[in-house]
């Protein structure tokens, strides 16, 4: 018998907010008036929000009942293809919460804080010796956000040269944000198939590319854990219509240290620094996505940057190119402390290993699962590797039936569904930060279930049985949406 | 490496599985030309002890730090913060979860962000609240797009000259790529916005104001709504200072179709300006125009309550360059401490609170007019304000930065028109011996 982690724990019940509380009750304290009362117009005053008033107690107990029905990284394996669900070091949250950095006003004068801008300052000269690409960029709020900043940096180039253009080429390999990324600056996305090896073929890129066309967006790797391999032939090409190239670094983890974006012939890259540079995901965010180009694209970089003056560190504001701002202060600062924190952690050696050993799982998986389940392509893959559930398809199993099933015996499930270019997929990325021994036992876990659905296939679809709610209706919540309480 | 578990017998092992000689032959797919030429030039590793150092070497260079009373709000506000939430938010299974796509495995999460979804809703009294924004600035971005969306052929949105100056800047960042013009509308002598010019503006999407503004006024929302739904346009009402709708009336009562903003005042540090919140809400009839996730309530197979991320047909996943934005992350975490900040404060608290904020700035203003200061604005305002001295004010900035007082903000860089005039803020956590000790170097 395989031990799995997942037993039956204590799971409250646990009712919404305004569903518990009394009237007149407080969940914090407020400090006593020390200034006389103040006449406030009457025709500008409102109610005040219907919200339910509640002890420290009863917010304490509620708030501790819903995390005891949530599964993170500290929890166990979370091998979520194309996020990186690596450890979140504890340090970096007590550096984030360092008192004098975390109270900062972000309109203070520059000599006032100077410990931020160094931060900030030394954290752009990391990340620009990590791509390879000198311009940094801190202020996106998310890898989207690092899209649209990137795209926003590609209209400002081809505008200063009085070029329009209208398309991008994206490749069916490419994130799932980059078509609306590019949408939003007015570029139509002009799809691009990969080659059937998975790899994006030289000449499906010489066809379309064109002069009306601003350039290219680029996994790599690819979203089926690939690498690449003619991304520089294709650079060459997209440069030499007058295109520049975007690099989608949301893969990051797989290459620090071993591959330079800038030689690859990458313009702009945005990084994840919430997947690659180990910031928790929140439950959804905040996460970070800086930009890093060229020395030629600097110029139209968002405003402000962090410089460094002689001594003194200061906020630069006078970049007549620049695409402007796009967030109202300096980006997730505190997200920016954590993955400064990491990279002072770990050093260029430890990074580069970190890659490596990122890779070194995602082969061993791949190795040991693909008599198991379908392997999407066969070759050399870096952080993550794709199956799909082909074998399956004789036992009647889904790949959301495995995704489910994983849960009951205490796994988070694989990215599934994606990249869509394979039908069924199972995306698996277990990160550089889970040991052997437990990428072992989640082996012989997909193993189990797999078995499972050729015995007992109900099993399978009727899971999770063992998690606070089994299955939900997803097209009921779609079709009659309940969005408020 | 503690954050790496291999021993070197493991990546032995491992190697043989898959038929590597070495960690460097993993990597043989990739071509020599893309290959990073020796060490990234990085320093060296530190352990968790010189880190700590170093970290409090950086804490002292910061000549403000917060033993400082900061009195600048302008979009990022300090407020008291119960030990509480830095104890639940700080719980691993809420900080080291994903995006909620398995919601049988996240269900904490998916509550947490429906309950701050009605929470919002009802501050705003709006029908529908998103998942959230990156913050204020793209949130306004964010509803000038969706109001273009709606306006289907309109070519034009407005913005109040006193909203952020910031986030009029990010609003213009967002539109310059694309075919739409963003028209500013200007401010009246009492610091509101004037809408008389709105009628000769043809085209118009939608029209965005802030309240509490820029410079603390409260604007006649009423009435500006009804100007600019008499223009055909859509009414997008904007906030940095969400306390505020504690006293007054919220943005659906005065008309608003869409209202976005900042909500870092509900339990965040300043954090020197992230990580924020980008609240955003709307009227139901537009919820399929909104950007951004949403958490809904359904059941499962045993009929129990649960909810799951939704209307997802809107999204850049599914709809690609169609989708309704590309936003794919939220605030995730900032959510789930507006809404412990929210029910902490409970709606008893929220009015008490807000009043109190209010009644400090009234004594404050108060105190600064006795001893010859001008309030610039005659208009009610609310944490915040503009004051303009006598003679040059920077002496006093000066000696008031050495008994740990930051005296406002100096607004020439953003206005030209009110250089020397300074922008003041005040909360709970400014005590009337600090307003005092400001006014008592004020007097000539």
């Amino acid at each position: 018998m395989i031990k799995t982690p997942g037993i039956s724990g204590l799971i409250f019940e646990e009712p919404l907010l305004w569903e518990k509380g009394k009237t007149g009750r407080h969940g914090m304290s407020i400090p006593a008036s020390d200034v006389p009362t103040a006449e406030f117009p009457m025709e500008l005053q409102g109610a005040g929000p219907d919200f339910p008033d509640l002890s420290e107690v009863d917010i304490v107990r509620h708030y501790t009942r819903l995390s005891q029905w949530n599964f993170g990284v500290d929890s166990g394996m979370y091998p979520l293809g194309s996020c990186t669900m690596k450890y979140n070091p504890k340090i970096n949250e007590k550096v984030a919460a360092t008192p004098e950095l975390a109270a900062a006003h972000p309109m203070l004068a520059d000599e006032h804080v100077q410990g931020n801008l160094q931060i900030m300052y030394e954290l752009q000269e990391y990340l620009a010796a990590i791509t390879g690409l000198p311009g940094v960029s801190l202020q996106p709020a998310a890898g989207a956000h690092g899209e649209l900043t990137g795209m926003l940096v590609f209209a400002a180039y081809h505008r200063s040269r009085d070029s329009k253009r209208t398309k991008i080429l994206i490749p069916d390999t490419a994130h799932g944000t980059n078509p609306a990324s590019a949408a939003l600056c007015g570029y139509k996305p002009v799809p691009i198939k990969s080659g059937a090896n998975g790899i994006l073929r030289v000449e499906s890129i010489a066809e379309v590319m064109d002069e009306e066309t601003a350039g290219i967006m680029i996994t790599n790797p690819n979203t089926l854990g690939l690498f690449e391999t003619n991304i520089r032939e294709i650079a060459e090409i997209v440069h030499a219509k007058g295109g520049l190239v975007y690099g989608d670094g949301a893969n990051m983890n797989a290459i620090m240290g071993v591959i330079n974006a800038a030689r690859c012939g990458v313009d702009v890259m945005h990084l994840n620094l919430h997947k690659t540079f180990s910031t928790p995901h929140g439950g959804g965010g905040p996460g970070a996505g800086p930009i890093c180009v060229t020395k030629e694209l600097e110029q139209y970089l968002p405003v402000p940057r962090a410089i460094k003056d002689g001594d003194m560190y200061r906020l630069d504001f006078n970049r007549p190119d620049s695409v402007g701002r796009v967030h109202a202060f300096h980006g997730n600062f505190s997200v920016l402390l954590r993955a400064y924190a990491y990279i002072r952690t770990m050093g260029a050696d430890n990074l580069k290993k970190a890659s490596q050993l990122a890779v070194l799982n995602a082969a061993y998986i791949k190795e040991k699962l693909k008599g198991t389940l379908q392997l999407a392509y066969n070759r050399p893959c870096m952080h993550e590797c794709v199956f799909s559930d082909a074998l399956q398809v004789e036992d009647k199993i889904t790949t959301l039936d495995i995704a489910k099933r994983l849960i009951d015996h205490g796994y988070h499930p694989p990215t599934i569904y994606f990249p869509l270019v394979v039908h069924g997929a199972i995306m698996i990325e277990p990160t550089e930060t889970e040991c052997k021994d437990d990428i072992d036992q989640f082996i012989e876990t997909v193993k189990l279930v797999v078995q499972e659905g050729k015995e007992n296939p109900e099993l399978l679809r009727q899971a999770p049985i063992m998690a606070k709610r089994r299955r939900l209706d997803e097209t009921k919540a779609a079709r009659n949406p309940c969005l408020c309480g | 490496m503690r954050y790496l578990p291999h021993t070197d017998e493991e990546i032995g092992a491992m190697l043989d599985v898959v038929g590597r000689k070495s960690l460097d032959e993993l990597f043989c797919s990739v071509p020599d030309k893309c290959r990073y030429e020796g060490p990234m030039n990085l320093p060296d590793p530190l352990n968790e002890w010189s880190l700590t150092d170093h970290i409090s070497d950086l804490a002292e260079a910061m000549k403000v730090n917060h033993k400082y009373k900061v009195l600048i709000g302008a979009g990022s506000y300090h407020h008291n913060i119960p030990v509480t939430i830095s104890a639940l938010m700080g719980r691993s299974e809420f900080l080291t979860a994903y995006t909620p796509y398995q919601p049988e495995m996240a269900q904490g999460t998916l509550q947490g962000i429906y309950e701050y979804q009605t929470l919002t809703a009802r501050l705003l009294g709006m029908d529908v609240a998103n998942a959230s924004i990156y913050d204020g600035a793209s949130a306004l971005a964010e509803a000038l797009l969706m109001g273009l969306r709606i306006g289907k052929k309109k070519m034009k949105v407005a913005v109040s000259a006193a909203i952020h100056p910031h986030y009029r800047e990010v609003a213009r960042t967002y539109l310059e790529p694309t075919e739409y013009d963003l028209i500013e509308l200007p401010m009246d002598k009492n610091g509101r916005t004037d809408l008389s010019g709105l009628a000769g503006i043809d085209s118009l999407a939608a029209v965005a104001i802030q309240s509490p503004n820029f410079f603390g006024v409260i604007e006649e929302l009423t009435t500006l709504g009804q100007t600019i739904h008499d223009s055909g346009a859509l009414f997008i009402s904007c906030f940095t200072e969400p306390l505020a709708y504690g006293l007054l009336k919220n943005p659906g009562e005065c008309g608003a179709d869409i209202v976005c903003g900042e909500g870092q005042s509900f339990g965040m540090p300043r954090s020197f300006g992230g990580a924020a919140l980008g609240m955003f809400a709307c009227l139901d009839k537009y919820t399929r125009n909104m950007p951004g996730r949403l958490v809904g309530e359904t059941t499962d197979l045993d009929g129990k309550r649960g909810f799951v991320l939704t209307l997802s047909t809107r999204e850049q996943h599914i709809r690609r360059e169609k989708a309704t934005s590309n936003i794919c992350s939220n605030q995730g975490i900032c959510t789930l401490i507006a809404a412990m900040y929210m029910s902490s404060l409970g709606g008893s608290g929220l009015r008490e609170l807000a009043r109190l904020n209010y009644d400090k700035a009234e004594y404050f203003k108060s105190q600064l007019i006795k001893n010859g200061a001008r309030i610039v604005f005659d208009s009610p305002t609310f944490n915040e304000f503009v004051v303009e001295f006598g003679a040059d004010f920077q002496p006093i900035f000066k000696k008031l930065l050495e008994k740990k007082i930051v005296a406002g903000l100096e607004l020439g860089r953003f206005y030209p028109e009110l250089s020397g005039k300074y922008l003041f803020c005040v909360t709970e956590t400014v005590s009337k011996d600090v307003m005092d000790a400001v006014a008592g170097e004020v007097k000539p």
